[in-house]
């Protein structure tokens, strides 16, 4: 234990992390020269993340397919984490980077929690996982971005609330819904005609698995709910009682249910036009 | 030119030992024990926002006696340490004997080569899956380790407190059990600025700083104990 470790002041992780341990950053991965192959063809890839305000809180959903170029790397990857007790993380893009970015993140928000004595504001979190995200972009430019999505409830307005992001680092806060990933614009089309304020929460966990399975439909890098193998979306509930997974049985009966129904309807559920009386 | 008086290492090493030893008797003390539901740990802080007890890492605590800005220091650096190793290798990597040793050198470095020691004393202490795996490190101002079973006492008066603990503790005690047995040691003690207080106190539940860590609970078993709960644990002997 050296002077740096009690250094006065710092509590980000990441900071430390990459003042005395750089080579344990992810981000030195990035090399000066051009890529020759495209990132997608040398490592996995995740897809779909969809998230959803609902009454007291926010919801969070995953696929669980990782795909290296049109193969199917992985058929039960995970990519929704708990990132503290009151914030959600979804990752979708190169899985090994997104995933080393989660547990940067989860400890970073620990670190903080244990060297204050208290934790971050939601807005705090969100800016710290954008100024994680900067220190990617070299990275990205090569191919292998990562596009996180935050969702956590706000202990200070009492809501659940949503971020987004870009390479760059930029942070975008989302409200009511969204979706990112390469299923994103199928799933983000269905949580647009099926979405309402202050849904219940079981209500939006259908929801969720619904607007994945549109992306599984039309996205062939995200995966559907898997039947025969009994592998469902991660779900996460984040609300004034903290973060919580949605259990295997309970997910695996909302999933089947969903299934169910669109044995009739392949399409999904309807949203009504107006009709002129 | 004035030349220097020579001064034995002897002299140095007892001097500045002294001088550690009178800054922790200053201060008020922290008591840490073995109870069923993990490791207890108890401190005389009137203040909230100032703590003496900290989590360090999933199954490690860290409480301290001494100079604030000395062991607040020290607890960071324990913070870093553990936090780092957990992310390099895997949270289970994280033991308290590496930080006990880490706190040991740090402890043993400044002791010998600053011009002033550590005003300082540490427990480290590890919950294990049963009472037979808890480690807990008693680390002084020097730097010298010791391996503790059952209880610790230090700080201030901590011969009172802990002759009054190995007279009292006893294996297999429950957690109301033990915060209660902390509470009375505690009392023993001399407060700072009031020699000569005769008689056992009852510390007011507002000046105490309590948590657990807590044996049966998954990843980090850092618990503080406030509030209605700790009055409830307090009191369950009287009713």
């Amino acid at each position: 234990m050296d002077l740096p470790f009690a250094m006065v002041g710092e509590p980000s992780f990441s900071a430390f992390l990459a003042a005395h341990r750089p080579d344990l950053m992810a981000s030195r991965m990035s090399t000066s020269e051009a890529s020759a192959t495209p990132g997608e063809a040398i490592a996995p890839h995740g897809t779909t993340i969809v998230a959803v305000t609902c009454a007291g809180g926010v919801v969070m959903a995953g696929d669980r397919r990782a795909t290296m170029g049109s193969m199917i790397a992985q058929r039960h990857i995970e990519k929704v984490f708990r990132a503290d007790d009151h914030a959600s993380i979804g990752i979708a893009g190169s899985a090994g980077v997104a995933l080393e970015l989660v547990r940067l993140f989860q400890m970073e928000l620990e670190h903080y929690e244990k060297i204050e004595g208290s934790t971050l504001s939601l807005d705090g979190k969100a800016n710290r996982l954008a100024s994680m995200l900067r220190a990617n972009l070299g990275l990205a430019m090569q191919g292998l971005a990562v596009v996180p999505i935050l969702a956590g409830y706000d202990e200070h307005r009492g809501i659940g609330r949503i971020f987004s992001y870009d390479v760059t680092g930029g942070r975008y806060e989302e409200y009511a819904y969204h979706a990112v990933g390469s299923g994103s614009l199928f799933a983000r089309g269905a949580l647009k005609k099926l979405f309402a304020d202050d849904l219940p929460p079981e209500l939006a966990v259908q929801l969720c698995v619904e607007a994945l399975y549109d992306a599984a439909d039309d996205d062939s890098a995200t995966g559907g709910p898997d039947l025969s193998r009994r592998i469902f979306p991660v779900v996460a509930v984040v609300d004034a009682d903290g973060f919580h997974r949605v259990g295997e049985a309970e997910i695996a009966a909302v999933a089947g249910a969903v299934v169910e129904r669109r044995m009739a309807r392949p399409d999904g559920p309807r949203a009504a036009l107006e009709v002129r009386p | 030119m004035s030349m220097p008086f020579y001064v034995s290492p002897e002299q140095v090493i007892k001097d500045k030992a002294d001088y550690a030893r009178k800054g922790i008797a200053r201060g008020r003390s922290v008591v840490v024990l073995q109870v069923i539901e993990g490791i207890l740990l108890v401190a005389e802080n009137p203040s909230r926002a100032l703590h003496k007890i900290s989590e360090i890492h999933d199954r490690i605590g860290f409480a301290a006696v001494g100079k604030y800005n000395e062991f607040e220091n020290l607890r960071v650096a324990g913070i870093r340490l553990a936090d780092m190793r957990g992310y390099s290798y895997d949270r289970r990597d994280v033991t308290g004997r590496s930080l006990a040793n880490a706190y040991a050198q740090t402890l043993g470095t400044i002791f010998t080569e600053a011009a002033k020691p550590f005003e300082v004393e540490l427990v480290v202490a590890e919950v294990g899956a049963d009472p037979t795996a808890d480690q807990i490190y008693r680390l002084t101002f020097d730097g010298s380790v010791a391996d503790e079973h059952g209880s610790v006492a230090m700080g201030g008066s901590s011969e009172v407190i802990a002759t009054h603990l190995t007279e009292h503790w006893r294996e297999g005690m429950s957690l109301a059990q033990g915060v209660q047995l902390a509470v009375g040691a505690l009392g023993r003690s001399v407060p700072p600025g009031t020699p000569g207080a005769a008689g056992p106190r009852q510390i007011p539940l507002g000046h105490l700083e309590v948590a657990l860590l807590e044996r049966e609970r998954p990843r980090r078993t850092f618990r503080r104990i406030t509030g209605a709960r700790l009055a409830e644990l307090a009191g369950a002997a009287d009713g």
